[in-house]
């Protein structure tokens, strides 16, 4: 038995297929992912991410800490309840993990990190804490539910606290607010438009049912894994790792390299820069019957050989898609190794879907 | 609970073999098989004339998590395959005993069909498999 959110008996009650991901017992889907993930494009679905983890840091010194922990820049963040999304990285510019962080007022942020690497991201944010006059508060007492879809906002706040409805449909996007109890964020892991909502254990599953009981479709992993790769989105753990940089992940959007600001990793970015990024993260469409899966051999004619870190089927375009790393000089056209066939892709720069739309030329 | 109906036999890989009047018999995967698989988004089936022994793949169905070969119950000659897989590939899982159909056969022999597991055989070979 893994480790249990508090929406356990409420997934079990769905009819849920529960797998185990990372020691925790979740749900892939509640039927069929694909009729989940249409309801997110479509309409307003909700996700169970209890098992992800909520960070707390309080102190003076939190802005400082925060600003040499990560590789984007907290100090970005002007208002409370701004947001933003970074990669944490070690010495050598290794991705340890991706998360949010989200500003709450002077000394005070709360970052949302991988469950799958919690244990580790909270021993190492332990030790480079030392030093700097903040305290670290892992949030075991929180659950968080995400609503996404184009109907998402409204029938999240229909289910908040009369008081906080107005405020929370003001929101802008990467924008928060704390209204009676409830930490409401427009983000989200899907493409759509939608909330992140944190709340007390005791009141999640109440707010689960009360969400589903408005018509919000229960969806699992295995849709979120789905709508992720639709709209661009990197997996940690797949699409990067300890073992490779930002710039080799598609994420040199996320690292604020300009300034004086010193940040763990900013060094090796710097060296890497320098020498010439030799590897890419691009999106790839496969042609012809077949899905892509991580860790297949991509052939660039001419120039090497890369991998596949992501792919699945895309229910919105109806093929496979999926992001491998490349080498740089990669041009549109590659083939991949399925199962000892080599089936021609094509390179896209991703979201392949936002917000319903189909992004790119199929 | 996975559904198992009397009117035809099972194997260990999930399979099952319906006789027809003809001679020849179905074959398709068991709701067990489909439920384990997920959505599947694509159906290879095989072409008519292709003569398979005992074991041999004889389809592969390829669901968002992953492609399984389907393993031919009974050594025979493809008479066709399911050719309203290619656009409906969610035929298996809405339908797995009925419009799911993968293959039709004729048997080398319709004596092997009987050495398959019956329904209530396979239903116990689930239950010892949770």
């Amino acid at each position: 038995m893994g480790h249990r959110t508090p929406l356990y008996e409420a997934h079990v009650e769905r009819d849920a297929r529960m797998v185990d991901f990372g020691g925790w017992d979740m749900p892939v889907h509640y039927g069929s992912q694909i009729e989940e993930h249409h309801a997110v494009r479509r309409d307003a679905g909700v996700f169970d991410v209890s098992h992800m983890r909520v960070v707390d840091l309080e102190g003076a010194q939190a802005q400082d800490f925060l600003r040499r922990l990560l590789a984007n820049d907290v100090a970005r963040l002007k208002t409370p309840g701004k947001a933003l999304y970074s990669c944490m990285l070690r010495d050598d510019g290794g991705v340890i993990d991706d998360l949010i962080a989200y500003y709450r007022s002077a000394g005070s942020y709360r970052l949302v990190v991988n469950a799958v690497t919690a244990d580790d991201d909270l021993a190492w944010i332990g030790r480079q804490s030392a030093g700097f006059e903040v305290s670290v508060t892992p949030r075991r007492d929180l659950a968080i539910v995400a609503v996404q879809g184009p109907q998402a906002r409204r029938k999240a706040a229909a289910c908040l606290d009369a008081e906080c409805r107005e405020a929370a449909l003001e929101l802008g996007v990467f924008d928060s607010q704390e209204c009676a109890g409830q930490f409401v964020a427009r983000t989200g892991y899907t493409g759509e438009d939608g909330f992140e909502i944190i709340m007390p254990v005791a009141q999640a599953a109440g707010f689960w049912r009360a969400l589903v009981a408005i018509g919000v479709a229960p969806c699992g992993l295995g849709a979120r894994d789905t709508l992720r790769l639709e709209a661009g989105m990197n997996l940690y753990g797949h699409d990067m790792d300890t073992s490779v940089t930002p710039f080799e992940s598609g994420l040199a959007w996320t690292v604020a390299l300009e300034g004086e600001r010193d940040f763990i990793g900013k060094a090796a970015l710097q060296a890497q820069l320098a020498a010439g990024v030799g590897r890419k993260l691009v999106g790839l469409i496969l042609e012809g019957r077949g899905v892509l899966r991580a860790h297949q051999k991509v052939l660039v004619a001419g120039v090497g050989e890369g991998e596949v870190t992501s792919g699945s089927f895309s229910p919105t375009l109806e093929r496979s898609i999926g992001l491998a790393r490349v080498p740089a000089g990669a041009g549109d056209r590659v083939q991949v190794d399925i199962r000892g066939r080599l089936l021609n892709a094509r390179v896209v720069k991703p979201p392949f879907v936002r917000n319903g739309k189909v992004m790119i030329e199929l | 609970m996975s559904n198992v109906p009397g009117d035809r036999r099972y194997t260990r890989s999930h399979e099952w073999v319906r006789p027809l009047d003809d001679d020849s018999v179905e074959i398709g995967i068991t709701d067990f098989a489909q439920k384990a698989l997920g959505d599947l988004v694509f159906v290879e089936v095989p072409e008519a004339g292709r003569s398979v022994a005992v074991g041999d793949a004889l389809a592969v169905v390829e669901s968002v998590k992953a492609a399984s070969d389907v393993y031919s119950p009974l050594e025979g000659e493809v008479l066709a395959g399911n050719e309203s897989l290619g656009a409906q590939p969610e035929l298996v899982n809405q339908e797995p005993y009925g419009e799911g159909w993968i293959a039709r056969l004729k048997p080398a022999s319709r004596k092997e069909i009987d050495s398959l597991m019956d329904a209530a055989r396979y239903a116990e070979f689930l239950a010892s498999q949770s």
